[in-house]
Protein backbone atom coordinates (compact mmCIF):
# COMPACT_ATOMS: atom_id res chain seq x y z
CA UNK A 1 0.00 0.00 0.00
CA UNK A 2 1.41 3.58 -0.74
CA UNK A 3 -0.33 6.18 -0.02
CA UNK A 4 0.97 10.13 -0.31
CA UNK A 5 0.15 13.70 1.33
CA UNK A 6 -0.64 16.17 -1.56
CA UNK A 7 -2.14 19.36 -2.26
CA UNK A 8 -4.78 19.03 -4.77
CA UNK A 9 -5.96 21.77 -7.22
CA UNK A 10 -9.41 22.04 -7.58
CA UNK A 11 -10.26 21.42 -11.04
CA UNK A 12 -14.01 21.73 -10.57
CA UNK A 13 -16.98 21.94 -8.02
CA UNK A 14 -20.20 22.08 -8.57
CA UNK A 15 -23.37 21.54 -6.68
CA UNK A 16 -25.73 18.83 -8.18
CA UNK A 17 -28.69 18.00 -6.77
CA UNK A 18 -30.05 18.34 -3.05
CA UNK A 19 -27.48 19.67 -1.25
CA UNK A 20 -24.85 16.67 -3.04
CA UNK A 21 -21.62 18.04 -4.54
CA UNK A 22 -19.36 17.15 -6.95
CA UNK A 23 -15.51 18.17 -6.31
CA UNK A 24 -12.79 17.34 -8.90
CA UNK A 25 -9.26 18.20 -7.89
CA UNK A 26 -6.01 17.55 -10.08
CA UNK A 27 -4.06 14.96 -7.42
CA UNK A 28 -1.06 13.55 -10.07
CA UNK A 29 0.45 11.02 -7.32
CA UNK A 30 -2.78 10.07 -5.55
CA UNK A 31 -5.45 9.67 -8.39
CA UNK A 32 -3.70 6.70 -10.33
CA UNK A 33 -3.14 5.23 -7.05
CA UNK A 34 -6.87 4.39 -6.00
CA UNK A 35 -8.34 0.96 -5.63
CA UNK A 36 -12.52 0.90 -5.45
CA UNK A 37 -13.69 1.86 -1.95
CA UNK A 38 -10.31 3.37 -0.84
CA UNK A 39 -10.68 6.88 0.70
CA UNK A 40 -8.83 10.34 0.75
CA UNK A 41 -8.06 12.60 4.33
CA UNK A 42 -9.22 15.70 3.56
CA UNK A 43 -7.75 19.20 5.04
CA UNK A 44 -11.10 21.32 4.45
CA UNK A 45 -9.06 24.71 4.30
CA UNK A 46 -10.66 27.48 6.20
CA UNK A 47 -11.54 25.63 8.71
CA UNK A 48 -10.51 27.42 11.79
CA UNK A 49 -10.91 26.04 15.01
CA UNK A 50 -11.42 22.33 13.40
CA UNK A 51 -8.27 20.51 13.63
CA UNK A 52 -9.08 17.13 12.11
CA UNK A 53 -9.01 15.67 8.50
CA UNK A 54 -12.33 14.58 6.87
CA UNK A 55 -12.43 11.44 4.98
CA UNK A 56 -14.13 10.86 2.23
CA UNK A 57 -14.67 8.25 -0.05
CA UNK A 58 -13.23 8.61 -3.82
CA UNK A 59 -15.73 8.87 -6.70
CA UNK A 60 -14.17 8.69 -9.37
CA UNK A 61 -10.21 8.63 -10.57
CA UNK A 62 -8.73 9.33 -13.49
CA UNK A 63 -5.84 9.82 -14.90
CA UNK A 64 -4.65 13.07 -12.65
CA UNK A 65 -8.05 13.36 -11.43
CA UNK A 66 -9.64 12.56 -8.82
CA UNK A 67 -13.73 13.68 -7.79
CA UNK A 68 -15.41 12.91 -3.94
CA UNK A 69 -19.04 13.32 -3.83
CA UNK A 70 -20.30 15.24 -0.69
CA UNK A 71 -23.69 16.04 0.82
CA UNK A 72 -23.48 19.24 3.14
CA UNK A 73 -24.17 18.11 6.18
CA UNK A 74 -21.98 19.48 8.77
CA UNK A 75 -19.41 22.33 9.32
CA UNK A 76 -16.94 20.59 7.53
CA UNK A 77 -18.71 19.70 4.29
CA UNK A 78 -20.05 23.41 4.66
CA UNK A 79 -17.19 25.07 4.51
CA UNK A 80 -15.59 22.70 1.52
CA UNK A 81 -18.86 24.09 -0.45
CA UNK A 82 -17.02 27.78 -0.82
CA UNK A 83 -13.92 25.87 -2.27
CA UNK A 84 -13.43 27.64 -5.80
CA UNK A 85 -11.65 26.59 -8.57
CA UNK A 86 -8.29 26.87 -8.44
CA UNK A 87 -7.78 26.69 -4.90
CA UNK A 88 -6.07 23.85 -3.39
CA UNK A 89 -6.44 21.54 -0.66
CA UNK A 90 -4.35 18.50 1.17
CA UNK A 91 -5.19 15.12 0.61
CA UNK A 92 -3.95 12.41 2.37
CA UNK A 93 -4.16 9.11 0.53
CA UNK A 94 -5.45 7.07 -1.12
CA UNK A 95 -6.06 5.05 2.14
CA UNK A 96 -7.84 2.13 3.48
CA UNK A 97 -8.31 -1.19 2.50
CA UNK A 98 -10.86 -1.37 -0.44
CA UNK A 99 -13.43 -3.65 -2.42
CA UNK A 100 -11.70 -6.95 -3.48
CA UNK A 101 -11.99 -7.32 -7.16
CA UNK A 102 -15.25 -9.38 -7.85
CA UNK A 103 -14.93 -12.86 -7.69
CA UNK A 104 -14.73 -14.97 -11.05
CA UNK A 105 -18.43 -16.66 -11.40
CA UNK A 106 -20.08 -14.66 -8.66
CA UNK A 107 -22.60 -12.02 -10.07
CA UNK A 108 -22.03 -8.87 -8.54
CA UNK A 109 -24.50 -6.68 -7.21
CA UNK A 110 -24.20 -3.15 -5.59
CA UNK A 111 -26.37 -1.80 -3.20
CA UNK A 112 -26.47 1.77 -1.94
CA UNK A 113 -27.77 4.18 0.57
CA UNK A 114 -28.06 8.01 -0.60
CA UNK A 115 -24.10 8.66 -1.34
CA UNK A 116 -22.81 5.75 0.03
CA UNK A 117 -23.37 5.23 -4.33
CA UNK A 118 -19.66 7.31 -4.50
CA UNK A 119 -18.11 4.48 -2.82
CA UNK A 120 -19.27 2.09 -5.58
CA UNK A 121 -18.59 3.97 -8.64
CA UNK A 122 -14.96 2.93 -9.12
CA UNK A 123 -16.31 -0.67 -8.17
CA UNK A 124 -18.93 -0.49 -11.23
CA UNK A 125 -16.43 1.01 -13.18
CA UNK A 126 -13.53 -1.93 -13.21
CA UNK A 127 -15.99 -4.68 -12.65
CA UNK A 128 -15.41 -6.82 -15.69
CA UNK A 129 -18.97 -8.26 -15.07
CA UNK A 130 -22.01 -5.32 -14.85
CA UNK A 131 -24.56 -6.54 -12.49
CA UNK A 132 -27.19 -4.78 -11.09
CA UNK A 133 -27.44 -1.74 -8.33
CA UNK A 134 -29.79 -0.82 -5.83
CA UNK A 135 -29.82 2.54 -5.20
CA UNK A 136 -32.14 3.58 -2.42
CA UNK A 137 -32.80 6.95 -0.17
CA UNK A 138 -35.52 8.84 1.26
CA UNK A 139 -36.50 10.84 -2.01
CA UNK A 140 -35.26 11.27 -5.56
CA UNK A 141 -33.06 14.49 -4.46
CA UNK A 142 -31.21 11.00 -2.79
CA UNK A 143 -30.66 9.24 -5.69
CA UNK A 144 -27.46 9.95 -7.62
CA UNK A 145 -25.78 9.28 -10.36
CA UNK A 146 -28.44 6.50 -12.25
CA UNK A 147 -27.54 7.24 -15.64
CA UNK A 148 -23.66 6.46 -15.15
CA UNK A 149 -24.12 3.84 -14.01
CA UNK A 150 -26.56 2.77 -16.59
CA UNK A 151 -24.19 3.87 -19.11
CA UNK A 152 -21.30 1.39 -17.89
CA UNK A 153 -23.45 -1.26 -18.34
CA UNK A 154 -25.52 -1.83 -15.20
CA UNK A 155 -29.11 -2.51 -14.59
CA UNK A 156 -30.12 0.66 -11.68
CA UNK A 157 -33.25 -0.34 -9.69
CA UNK A 158 -34.31 2.52 -7.21
CA UNK A 159 -35.77 2.96 -4.10
CA UNK A 160 -37.14 6.03 -2.20
CA UNK A 161 -38.98 6.47 1.23
CA UNK A 162 -41.33 8.78 -0.42
CA UNK A 163 -41.65 6.95 -3.40
CA UNK A 164 -40.61 10.38 -5.47
CA UNK A 165 -38.71 7.73 -7.84
CA UNK A 166 -38.90 4.23 -8.29
CA UNK A 167 -40.38 2.11 -5.71
CA UNK A 168 -41.58 3.44 -2.49
CA UNK A 169 -39.72 1.53 0.48
CA UNK A 170 -36.25 0.85 1.04
CA UNK A 171 -33.55 -0.41 -0.54
CA UNK A 172 -34.19 -3.99 0.83
CA UNK A 173 -37.70 -4.22 -0.07
CA UNK A 174 -36.28 -3.99 -3.75
CA UNK A 175 -33.31 -6.27 -3.14
CA UNK A 176 -35.56 -8.82 -1.36
CA UNK A 177 -38.07 -9.61 -4.28
CA UNK A 178 -35.40 -9.74 -6.80
CA UNK A 179 -33.19 -12.26 -4.52
CA UNK A 180 -36.20 -14.61 -3.84
CA UNK A 181 -37.25 -13.96 -8.33
CA UNK A 182 -34.00 -16.15 -9.34
CA UNK A 183 -30.99 -12.99 -8.16
CA UNK A 184 -29.52 -15.25 -5.40
CA UNK A 185 -29.86 -18.37 -8.38
CA UNK A 186 -26.98 -16.57 -10.11
CA UNK A 187 -24.58 -17.02 -6.82
CA UNK A 188 -24.62 -12.73 -6.00
CA UNK A 189 -21.66 -11.19 -4.56
CA UNK A 190 -22.14 -8.10 -3.04
CA UNK A 191 -20.79 -4.68 -2.42
CA UNK A 192 -22.66 -2.78 -0.09
CA UNK A 193 -22.01 0.87 1.21
CA UNK A 194 -24.73 3.40 3.36
CA UNK A 195 -25.78 4.13 6.57
CA UNK A 196 -25.12 1.50 8.85
CA UNK A 197 -28.99 0.56 9.16
CA UNK A 198 -28.73 -0.14 5.88
CA UNK A 199 -24.96 -2.17 6.20
CA UNK A 200 -26.75 -4.45 9.30
CA UNK A 201 -30.19 -4.95 7.03
CA UNK A 202 -28.12 -6.30 3.84
CA UNK A 203 -25.45 -8.28 6.01
CA UNK A 204 -27.93 -10.27 7.86
CA UNK A 205 -29.55 -11.24 4.55
CA UNK A 206 -26.13 -12.31 3.37
CA UNK A 207 -25.14 -14.18 6.70
CA UNK A 208 -28.03 -15.84 6.17
CA UNK A 209 -28.29 -17.15 2.68
CA UNK A 210 -24.68 -17.38 2.80
CA UNK A 211 -23.86 -14.50 -0.08
CA UNK A 212 -20.71 -13.33 0.15
CA UNK A 213 -20.77 -10.06 0.95
CA UNK A 214 -18.78 -6.50 1.12
CA UNK A 215 -19.74 -3.46 3.39
CA UNK A 216 -17.86 -0.29 3.16
CA UNK A 217 -18.28 1.68 6.98
CA UNK A 218 -18.54 4.71 7.73
CA UNK A 219 -16.78 5.39 11.01
CA UNK A 220 -15.51 9.03 12.46
CA UNK A 221 -11.86 8.82 12.62
CA UNK A 222 -8.91 10.65 13.35
CA UNK A 223 -5.99 10.18 11.48
CA UNK A 224 -6.99 8.34 8.77
CA UNK A 225 -3.97 6.36 8.68
CA UNK A 226 -4.00 3.44 11.89
CA UNK A 227 -2.36 5.46 13.97
CA UNK A 228 -5.08 7.30 16.83
CA UNK A 229 -7.62 3.96 17.12
CA UNK A 230 -10.35 6.01 16.93
CA UNK A 231 -12.53 4.77 13.84
CA UNK A 232 -12.10 1.08 15.60
CA UNK A 233 -14.95 -1.47 15.31
CA UNK A 234 -15.49 -5.23 16.71
CA UNK A 235 -14.59 -7.86 14.54
CA UNK A 236 -14.59 -11.21 14.83
CA UNK A 237 -11.43 -13.52 15.87
CA UNK A 238 -12.95 -16.27 14.17
CA UNK A 239 -9.79 -18.13 15.51
CA UNK A 240 -9.74 -17.52 18.78
CA UNK A 241 -13.68 -17.52 19.41
CA UNK A 242 -13.73 -13.92 20.30
CA UNK A 243 -13.84 -10.21 18.85
CA UNK A 244 -10.97 -7.51 18.61
CA UNK A 245 -10.54 -4.12 17.06
CA UNK A 246 -10.24 -3.64 13.62
CA UNK A 247 -9.39 -0.12 12.59
CA UNK A 248 -12.55 1.14 9.78
CA UNK A 249 -9.40 3.46 8.02
CA UNK A 250 -6.70 0.47 7.82
CA UNK A 251 -8.39 -3.17 7.77
CA UNK A 252 -11.46 -1.27 6.44
CA UNK A 253 -13.54 0.53 5.54
CA UNK A 254 -14.34 -2.88 3.54
CA UNK A 255 -14.64 -5.58 5.50
CA UNK A 256 -16.66 -9.05 4.98
CA UNK A 257 -20.28 -8.95 6.03
CA UNK A 258 -19.41 -12.08 8.44
CA UNK A 259 -16.04 -10.32 10.30
CA UNK A 260 -18.27 -7.55 12.09
CA UNK A 261 -19.95 -8.37 15.40
CA UNK A 262 -23.12 -7.14 13.67
CA UNK A 263 -24.93 -6.82 17.48
CA UNK A 264 -21.94 -4.07 18.59
CA UNK A 265 -22.96 -2.00 15.65
CA UNK A 266 -25.33 1.01 16.34
CA UNK B 1 23.61 38.32 13.79
CA UNK B 2 24.24 37.93 9.74
CA UNK B 3 22.40 35.18 7.95
CA UNK B 4 24.65 31.37 7.48
CA UNK B 5 24.34 28.75 5.54
CA UNK B 6 21.67 26.21 6.74
CA UNK B 7 24.11 23.44 6.09
CA UNK B 8 26.52 25.21 8.74
CA UNK B 9 23.17 24.39 11.30
CA UNK B 10 24.12 21.74 13.53
CA UNK B 11 20.64 20.42 15.12
CA UNK B 12 21.81 17.26 16.87
CA UNK B 13 21.61 17.25 20.56
CA UNK B 14 21.82 14.91 23.77
CA UNK B 15 18.94 14.16 25.96
CA UNK B 16 19.35 12.39 29.07
CA UNK B 17 22.24 10.23 27.02
CA UNK B 18 19.71 9.48 23.92
CA UNK B 19 21.96 11.29 20.91
CA UNK B 20 19.32 13.05 18.60
CA UNK B 21 20.57 13.91 14.89
CA UNK B 22 17.16 16.79 15.92
CA UNK B 23 15.50 17.80 18.92
CA UNK B 24 11.92 17.13 17.12
CA UNK B 25 10.32 13.83 18.47
CA UNK B 26 6.96 12.24 17.84
CA UNK B 27 4.85 12.10 20.45
CA UNK B 28 3.31 9.01 22.44
CA UNK B 29 0.23 8.24 20.78
CA UNK B 30 0.08 10.38 17.56
CA UNK B 31 2.47 8.24 15.37
CA UNK B 32 1.18 4.41 16.48
CA UNK B 33 4.56 2.22 16.20
CA UNK B 34 5.90 3.76 13.29
CA UNK B 35 4.60 1.48 9.92
CA UNK B 36 1.66 3.58 10.26
CA UNK B 37 3.15 6.88 9.11
CA UNK B 38 5.89 4.81 7.02
CA UNK B 39 4.69 6.02 3.28
CA UNK B 40 4.26 9.44 4.43
CA UNK B 41 6.91 10.31 6.96
CA UNK B 42 10.50 9.38 6.34
CA UNK B 43 11.26 8.32 10.01
CA UNK B 44 15.03 8.60 9.52
CA UNK B 45 14.30 12.53 9.10
CA UNK B 46 12.76 12.66 13.32
CA UNK B 47 14.77 13.45 15.99
CA UNK B 48 13.07 10.11 17.77
CA UNK B 49 10.15 8.21 17.63
CA UNK B 50 8.15 7.58 21.01
CA UNK B 51 5.78 4.95 20.35
CA UNK B 52 2.43 4.14 21.76
CA UNK B 53 1.91 2.95 25.65
CA UNK B 54 3.12 -0.18 26.18
CA UNK B 55 2.19 -2.42 29.20
CA UNK B 56 2.96 -5.98 30.34
CA UNK B 57 -0.24 -7.86 28.29
CA UNK B 58 -1.91 -7.29 25.08
CA UNK B 59 -4.86 -4.85 25.71
CA UNK B 60 -7.79 -4.22 24.41
CA UNK B 61 -8.47 -0.31 25.43
CA UNK B 62 -11.82 1.80 25.75
CA UNK B 63 -15.16 1.51 23.72
CA UNK B 64 -16.11 3.89 21.00
CA UNK B 65 -16.44 6.89 20.81
CA UNK B 66 -13.06 7.15 21.72
CA UNK B 67 -12.38 10.41 20.72
CA UNK B 68 -14.11 13.90 19.89
CA UNK B 69 -13.36 16.95 17.90
CA UNK B 70 -13.26 20.07 20.41
CA UNK B 71 -12.53 23.76 20.03
CA UNK B 72 -8.79 23.92 18.70
CA UNK B 73 -8.07 20.45 19.91
CA UNK B 74 -8.88 16.56 20.46
CA UNK B 75 -10.72 14.80 23.13
CA UNK B 76 -9.57 11.66 23.49
CA UNK B 77 -9.73 8.62 25.60
CA UNK B 78 -8.23 5.56 23.79
CA UNK B 79 -7.64 3.65 26.74
CA UNK B 80 -4.28 2.60 26.08
CA UNK B 81 -5.43 -0.39 23.54
CA UNK B 82 -1.85 -2.51 22.61
CA UNK B 83 0.26 -5.59 21.65
CA UNK B 84 1.81 -6.00 25.34
CA UNK B 85 5.62 -6.05 25.71
CA UNK B 86 6.07 -9.19 23.78
CA UNK B 87 3.50 -8.22 21.24
CA UNK B 88 5.56 -5.10 20.60
CA UNK B 89 8.95 -6.89 20.02
CA UNK B 90 7.87 -9.30 18.17
CA UNK B 91 5.42 -6.70 15.93
CA UNK B 92 7.27 -4.01 14.98
CA UNK B 93 10.81 -3.57 16.68
CA UNK B 94 12.24 -5.72 13.39
CA UNK B 95 10.63 -2.50 11.52
CA UNK B 96 11.86 0.18 13.89
CA UNK B 97 15.47 -0.81 13.93
CA UNK B 98 15.60 -0.72 10.16
CA UNK B 99 16.15 2.97 11.11
CA UNK B 100 18.85 5.99 12.38
CA UNK B 101 16.08 6.96 14.50
CA UNK B 102 16.38 6.64 18.39
CA UNK B 103 13.08 4.76 19.36
CA UNK B 104 11.76 5.61 22.53
CA UNK B 105 9.09 3.49 24.56
CA UNK B 106 6.41 4.98 26.45
CA UNK B 107 5.53 2.41 29.23
CA UNK B 108 2.76 2.61 31.40
CA UNK B 109 1.40 -0.25 34.50
CA UNK B 110 -1.56 -1.26 36.67
CA UNK B 111 0.87 -1.30 39.91
CA UNK B 112 4.23 -0.13 40.48
CA UNK B 113 5.32 -3.73 39.77
CA UNK B 114 4.33 -3.79 36.74
CA UNK B 115 6.09 -0.56 35.46
CA UNK B 116 9.18 -2.39 36.64
CA UNK B 117 8.73 -5.60 35.38
CA UNK B 118 8.47 -3.67 31.83
CA UNK B 119 10.98 -1.65 32.25
CA UNK B 120 13.07 -4.40 33.14
CA UNK B 121 11.75 -6.42 29.79
CA UNK B 122 12.74 -3.77 28.16
CA UNK B 123 16.40 -3.02 29.16
CA UNK B 124 17.13 -6.73 27.26
CA UNK B 125 16.07 -5.27 23.68
CA UNK B 126 18.01 -4.27 21.42
CA UNK B 127 17.56 -1.10 19.58
CA UNK B 128 15.25 0.71 22.45
CA UNK B 129 17.03 4.54 23.10
CA UNK B 130 15.04 4.66 26.33
CA UNK B 131 11.55 5.09 27.94
CA UNK B 132 8.99 6.97 28.53
CA UNK B 133 6.90 6.52 31.44
CA UNK B 134 3.81 7.24 31.04
CA UNK B 135 2.46 8.29 34.58
CA UNK B 136 -0.45 10.09 33.63
CA UNK B 137 -2.47 9.04 31.09
CA UNK B 138 -5.65 10.56 32.14
CA UNK B 139 -8.15 7.35 31.09
CA UNK B 140 -6.91 4.61 32.28
CA UNK B 141 -9.10 3.87 35.73
CA UNK B 142 -7.05 1.41 37.65
CA UNK B 143 -4.86 3.71 38.92
CA UNK B 144 -2.11 5.20 36.36
CA UNK B 145 -3.33 8.70 36.51
CA UNK B 146 -2.37 8.87 40.09
CA UNK B 147 0.68 7.71 39.65
CA UNK B 148 1.28 11.11 38.04
CA UNK B 149 -0.97 13.39 39.73
CA UNK B 150 0.31 12.01 43.71
CA UNK B 151 3.71 13.15 44.18
CA UNK B 152 4.55 9.67 46.55
CA UNK B 153 3.34 7.29 44.39
CA UNK B 154 4.85 9.49 41.67
CA UNK B 155 8.30 8.98 43.72
CA UNK B 156 7.96 5.14 44.00
CA UNK B 157 7.01 4.31 40.40
CA UNK B 158 10.14 6.48 38.88
CA UNK B 159 12.41 4.74 41.96
CA UNK B 160 11.24 1.61 41.07
CA UNK B 161 11.83 1.83 36.75
CA UNK B 162 15.20 3.06 37.86
CA UNK B 163 16.14 0.09 40.12
CA UNK B 164 15.34 -2.19 37.04
CA UNK B 165 16.34 -0.33 33.94
CA UNK B 166 19.85 0.85 33.13
CA UNK B 167 18.09 2.88 29.96
CA UNK B 168 17.34 6.39 29.95
CA UNK B 169 14.12 6.54 31.43
CA UNK B 170 11.56 9.70 30.96
CA UNK B 171 8.47 10.56 33.46
CA UNK B 172 6.21 12.07 31.26
CA UNK B 173 4.28 14.60 33.57
CA UNK B 174 0.94 14.87 34.27
CA UNK B 175 -0.46 18.43 33.86
CA UNK B 176 -3.24 18.73 36.43
CA UNK B 177 -0.95 19.12 39.24
CA UNK B 178 -0.48 22.01 41.64
CA UNK B 179 3.38 22.52 41.37
CA UNK B 180 4.73 20.99 38.29
CA UNK B 181 7.93 21.60 39.83
CA UNK B 182 7.59 19.45 42.64
CA UNK B 183 7.20 16.41 40.22
CA UNK B 184 9.47 17.69 37.79
CA UNK B 185 12.80 17.41 41.15
CA UNK B 186 11.06 14.06 42.19
CA UNK B 187 11.46 12.75 38.63
CA UNK B 188 15.63 14.47 39.00
CA UNK B 189 15.93 12.62 42.11
CA UNK B 190 15.09 9.50 41.78
CA UNK B 191 17.48 9.38 38.74
CA UNK B 192 15.33 10.43 35.71
CA UNK B 193 17.56 11.13 32.78
CA UNK B 194 15.12 13.62 31.50
CA UNK B 195 11.30 14.88 31.79
CA UNK B 196 8.73 15.30 29.07
CA UNK B 197 5.64 17.67 29.26
CA UNK B 198 2.72 17.68 28.79
CA UNK B 199 0.52 14.97 29.03
CA UNK B 200 -2.83 15.85 27.98
CA UNK B 201 -5.45 18.00 30.34
CA UNK B 202 -8.38 16.00 31.51
CA UNK B 203 -11.42 17.44 30.24
CA UNK B 204 -14.79 16.36 28.58
CA UNK B 205 -17.84 17.55 26.73
CA UNK B 206 -21.52 16.97 26.30
CA UNK B 207 -23.66 16.25 23.51
CA UNK B 208 -26.31 18.66 23.99
CA UNK B 209 -28.93 16.87 21.97
CA UNK B 210 -28.98 13.40 23.15
CA UNK B 211 -27.22 14.39 26.45
CA UNK B 212 -24.72 12.00 26.84
CA UNK B 213 -21.39 12.84 27.10
CA UNK B 214 -19.18 12.61 23.68
CA UNK B 215 -17.01 9.67 24.69
CA UNK B 216 -17.69 6.45 25.88
CA UNK B 217 -15.64 7.04 28.57
CA UNK B 218 -16.90 10.46 29.77
CA UNK B 219 -13.86 12.02 30.38
CA UNK B 220 -10.80 11.95 28.17
CA UNK B 221 -7.56 13.57 27.94
CA UNK B 222 -7.56 17.36 25.88
CA UNK B 223 -4.33 17.55 23.02
CA UNK B 224 -4.07 20.05 20.34
CA UNK B 225 -3.20 23.77 20.31
CA UNK B 226 -6.09 24.38 22.64
CA UNK B 227 -3.51 23.28 25.55
CA UNK B 228 -0.19 25.06 24.01
CA UNK B 229 -0.31 27.99 26.50
CA UNK B 230 -0.99 25.31 29.17
CA UNK B 231 2.07 23.18 28.34
CA UNK B 232 4.84 26.14 27.65
CA UNK B 233 3.88 27.56 31.43
CA UNK B 234 4.48 24.17 32.65
CA UNK B 235 7.41 23.74 30.47
CA UNK B 236 9.09 27.22 31.68
CA UNK B 237 8.47 26.32 35.43
CA UNK B 238 9.78 22.69 35.26
CA UNK B 239 12.61 23.50 33.48
CA UNK B 240 14.01 26.13 35.43
CA UNK B 241 13.59 23.90 38.46
CA UNK B 242 15.79 20.70 37.20
CA UNK B 243 19.10 20.26 35.44
CA UNK B 244 18.04 17.48 33.62
CA UNK B 245 16.78 17.89 30.03
CA UNK B 246 12.86 18.86 29.20
CA UNK B 247 11.22 17.71 26.53
CA UNK B 248 8.80 20.13 25.45
CA UNK B 249 4.73 19.07 23.84
CA UNK B 250 1.36 20.27 23.94
CA UNK B 251 0.29 21.53 20.81
CA UNK B 252 3.12 22.00 18.60
CA UNK B 253 2.81 21.78 14.39
CA UNK B 254 4.97 24.19 13.43
CA UNK B 255 8.21 26.27 14.01
CA UNK B 256 6.66 29.38 15.92
CA UNK B 257 5.43 27.05 18.40
CA UNK B 258 8.15 24.82 19.20
CA UNK B 259 10.72 27.78 19.47
CA UNK B 260 8.47 29.26 22.59
CA UNK B 261 9.34 25.82 24.11
CA UNK B 262 12.77 25.86 23.00
CA UNK B 263 12.94 29.71 24.14
CA UNK B 264 11.47 28.73 27.82
CA UNK B 265 13.75 25.61 28.11
CA UNK B 266 13.09 22.92 26.40
CA UNK B 267 15.78 21.48 24.87
CA UNK B 268 13.82 18.93 22.29
CA UNK B 269 10.07 18.96 21.42
CA UNK B 270 7.43 16.46 20.29
CA UNK B 271 4.90 16.98 17.49
CA UNK B 272 1.89 14.97 18.78
CA UNK B 273 -1.64 15.51 17.53
CA UNK B 274 -0.44 17.73 14.22
CA UNK B 275 1.06 14.13 13.08
CA UNK B 276 -2.63 13.82 12.61
CA UNK B 277 -3.60 16.98 10.45
CA UNK B 278 -0.47 17.02 8.80
CA UNK B 279 1.61 14.15 8.77
CA UNK B 280 4.47 15.90 7.11
CA UNK B 281 4.57 18.58 10.65
CA UNK B 282 7.49 17.31 12.30
CA UNK B 283 9.94 16.87 9.36
CA UNK B 284 8.72 20.36 7.98
CA UNK B 285 9.19 21.74 11.62
CA UNK B 286 12.60 19.93 11.43
CA UNK B 287 13.77 22.12 7.97
CA UNK B 288 11.70 25.19 9.23
CA UNK B 289 13.70 25.17 12.40
CA UNK B 290 16.77 25.04 10.38
CA UNK B 291 16.12 28.14 8.04
CA UNK B 292 15.18 29.84 11.52
CA UNK B 293 18.43 29.52 13.12
CA UNK B 294 20.29 29.83 9.42
CA UNK B 295 18.47 33.21 9.24
CA UNK B 296 19.08 33.96 12.65
CA UNK B 297 23.08 33.15 12.09
CA UNK B 298 23.04 30.72 14.74
CA UNK B 299 24.80 27.48 14.24
CA UNK B 300 22.80 25.71 16.63
CA UNK B 301 20.30 25.84 19.31
CA UNK B 302 22.71 27.06 22.04
CA UNK B 303 21.21 30.65 21.39
CA UNK B 304 17.77 29.46 22.17
CA UNK B 305 17.35 27.02 24.67
CA UNK B 306 16.04 29.09 27.96
CA UNK B 307 16.91 32.23 26.48
CA UNK B 308 13.27 33.45 27.54
CA UNK B 309 13.41 36.96 29.07
CA UNK B 310 10.70 38.02 31.14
Amino acid sequence: MSMFQENAEVVEHEAIQGGYNLLIMRAPRIAPAVRPGQFVHVLVPHLGESILRRPFSVFRAEGDRLAILYKDVGRGTRTLTYLRHGETLSLVGPLGNGFPDPAPGLFPVLVAGGYGMAALHICAQRSPVKGVAFFGGRTAADILCVKEFEALGWTVIVTTEDGSLGQQGRVTDALDPWMAQGGSARKPELFVCGPSGLLKAVASRALEHRWRAWVSVDNNMGCGVGACLTCVLKVHDHAKGDWTWARACREGPVFAASDIVWEAVG
Amino acid sequence: MSAIPVSEVDLSVNVGGIALKNPVMVASGTFGYGPEYADLVDINRLGAIVVKGICLNPTKGNPTPRTAEVASGLLNAIGLPGPGVDGFVRTYMPFLRQYATPVIVNIWGKTIEEYAEVARRFDQVEGIAGLEVNVSCPNIKEGSALFGTDLDMFRRVVDAIRAATRLPIIPKLAPNVADITAFAKAAEASGANAISLINSFPGMAVDIKTRKPKLANITGGLTGPAIRPIAVRLVWQAAKAVSIPVIGMGGIGAVNDALEFFLVGARAVAVGTANFTNPAAAVTLVDDLRAYLAAQGMASLDGVVGTFAP
